[in-house]
């Protein structure tokens, strides 16, 4: 009996031991230069960039779930889903998509693969069209996708587009608009002053609080800082796909502003600019004749007065 | 039938004390829980990850009761020596072996059953809604695939000596043949001949078990699959159960039990 009771004391006295010394070392470990961890969490301590992985393992999940299981696998055509269509709906991330997007199983192969087509999702749906059921009322349901956008938010902080997508089904399908901008704050913690996160944070502003000013001074905050990021990086990245179409989106949202402050100048301005980027620089003219002939108006009333 | 009834009726009674099956749900069901705790964004509406990880977990335990329960049935009796008595009574090899077939096919029903009272619970409790059709569905088509499972484990003990190989190989085809069973057709159209006609034919011999997982139309709340379509399912199940029983029974019926 003694002997056990010495060796559970020995055993506790080593316990105290090693955690003593183990949390001496990671103290001296936390403040050692060479140290390069950029956080503690068990998780990336584990893993590490492998959780890049699984962050988009999940995003690619969520967007499964906006079709109601109707996605294609490796086996299947992937062309009409290289962009998420949930990210592609929102307006704030540019598509990559062609193709059909709903024969991506193409023609039956035997008679196995016909028959097999009823029992798995078998149409082309989107859940903030009602999903299956195609009742529009049911477009809170895109509210199934949000647990795996967090998962992957969580997972890989440095991805922009899962912020952007989860603010906006936050706040324009389930009118949650304060966590749509909580969320979006959150990606601005991670990835400061990024465009397209301060795109859709001056979206919420604009759309939502109806707040002209802060919308304005946001996405003008945003034009900077992507001048400032693209700043001696040649053209080719300069005027990439997904950089034209955020400066598009960002210079006509802020003509749109302005036209609706009434500043009808400033929007002819901020459209000119659109149309150096945009793929359709037609429709742009379009709108800028029309502003001009409002601008020439003897009267110019504005739509809305700035706040 | 009466004595297939008895045997199956010594299996069911054996797969009762059992504790596997109490193990599975109670994992099941606390995992779920624990899943179920988390909210997102203040929602607690959210329930289709819910429901994917429930059904998961099913799907899952179901496989390894099925198998860890069949393939120790023919080999035990044979170790224990208790089939010597067995068959010294007025029963058959064949009705031996459907005996067995039957009670561990049973015992996995009434597990599905409680699994699926649980998942439905689980579901009800965030949608406020009982699709009471669609889940009988699934669960008979869940409980048609494991009679094949069942059948395919049974003839896997008879085939292969040790049961933890039976369980290891059946246990890997079958998950082989729901993950990629569907697909190897389109893949051997992109192969070079022989192996493409080797992948197509074995697409055609292959049981279809992916034909009997409706998780998806479930998680999603896709409407009824057709009755017609799914008692050809049904029907399929059956006659791919019918000839590996066929199979078992040639086996069993030359084989040596010492």
């Amino acid at each position: 009996m003694k002997t056990t009771r010495s060796y559970v004391l020995l055993l506790l006295l080593l316990v105290v031991l090693c955690s003593g010394l183990a949390a001496n070392v990671d103290c001296w470990y936390m403040g050692w230069p060479g140290n390069h961890e950029s956080s503690f969490n068990p998780l990336e301590v584990m893993i590490g960039e492998g959780q890049k992985l699984f962050a988009g393992s999940f995003y690619r999940e969520a967007d499964v779930y906006y079709h109601s299981g109707y996605y294609p696998t490796i086996f299947d055509n992937q062309e009409a889903f290289k962009t998420a269509h949930m990210a592609e709906d929102t307006g704030a991330v540019a598509s990559h998509n062609q193709g059909d997007e709903a024969g991506f199983m193409g023609p039956p192969l035997d008679f196995f693969d016909a028959f097999n087509r009823y029992f798995i999702p078998n149409r082309h749906t989107h859940l903030d069209e009602g999903g299956p059921t195609d009742d529009l009322s049911k477009s809170g349901e895109v509210r199934e996708i949000l647990p795996w956008l967090k998962i992957s938010s969580d997972l890989d902080p440095e991805n922009v587009q899962t912020y952007v997508v989860t603010a906006y089904w936050l706040r324009t399908r389930m009118g949650k608009v304060a966590e749509g901008e909580q969320v979006l704050r959150e990606g601005l913690r991670y990835n400061p002053n990024n465009p397209q996160l301060l795109y859709e944070l001056g979206r919420v502003y604009f759309e939502n609080y109806h707040d002209l000013r802060r919308a304005r001074n946001i996405w003008e905050a945003a034009l900077g800082s992507w001048e400032q990021q693209m700043a001696g990086k040649p053209d080719s990245v300069k005027f990439s796909f997904d950089n034209k179409f955020i400066v598009e989106q960002l210079q006509t949202h802020l003509a749109l502003l302005e036209e609706t402050a009434g500043n009808f100048s400033a929007a002819i301005a901020h459209l000119e600019q659109a149309k150096l980027v945009s793929p359709a620089p037609d429709r742009l003219q379009k709108q800028i004749d029309e502003l001009k002939q409002k601008l020439a108006a003897p009267a110019n009333v504005p739509a809305a007065a700035p706040h | 039938m009466n004595k297939i009834f008895a045997i199956s009726n010594v299996v069911l009674l054996e797969m009762y004390r059992r504790k596997d099956f109490y193990v599975l749900f109670i994992v099941t069901a606390l995992i779920t829980a624990v899943m179920g705790s988390v909210t997102f964004f203040k929602d607690a509406e959210i329930v289709r990850y819910l429901k994917a990880i429930c059904l998961f977990l099913i799907w899952a335990s179901s496989l390894f009761i099925a198998i860890g329960a069949t393939a120790r049935q023919i080999p035990a009796e044979r170790e224990s020596r208790t089939i010597f008595p067995l068959m010294a009574k007025p029963v058959s090899r064949a009705q031996i072996l459907l005996g067995k077939f039957l009670g561990c096919w049973l015992a996995c029903g009434v597990a599905l059953v409680i699994f699926y009272a649980f998942f439905g619970c689980v579901a009800a409790a965030r949608e406020h809604q009982w699709p009471l059709a669609n889940y009988f569905q699934a669960w008979a088509m869940h409980w048609a695939m494991l009679a094949i499972v069942v059948a395919m484990t049974l003839l896997g003990s008879l085939v292969l000596t040790a049961v933890s190989s039976n369980i290891t190989i059946t246990f890997i085809a079958t998950v082989a043949i729901l993950l990629v069973g569907r697909y190897l057709h389109k893949v051997a159209l992109a192969m070079s001949e022989p192996s493409a006609t080797m992948l197509t034919g074995l697409y055609y011999v292959i049981p279809h078990l992916e034909l009997f997982d409706l998780r998806d139309l479930i998680i999603h709340d896709w409407p009824l699959v057709p009755w017609s379509v799914w008692s050809i399912a049904l029907v399929y199940a059956a006659a791919y159960t019918a000839l590996l029983l066929l199979l078992s029974w040639l086996v069993f019926r030359k084989k040596a039990l010492q």
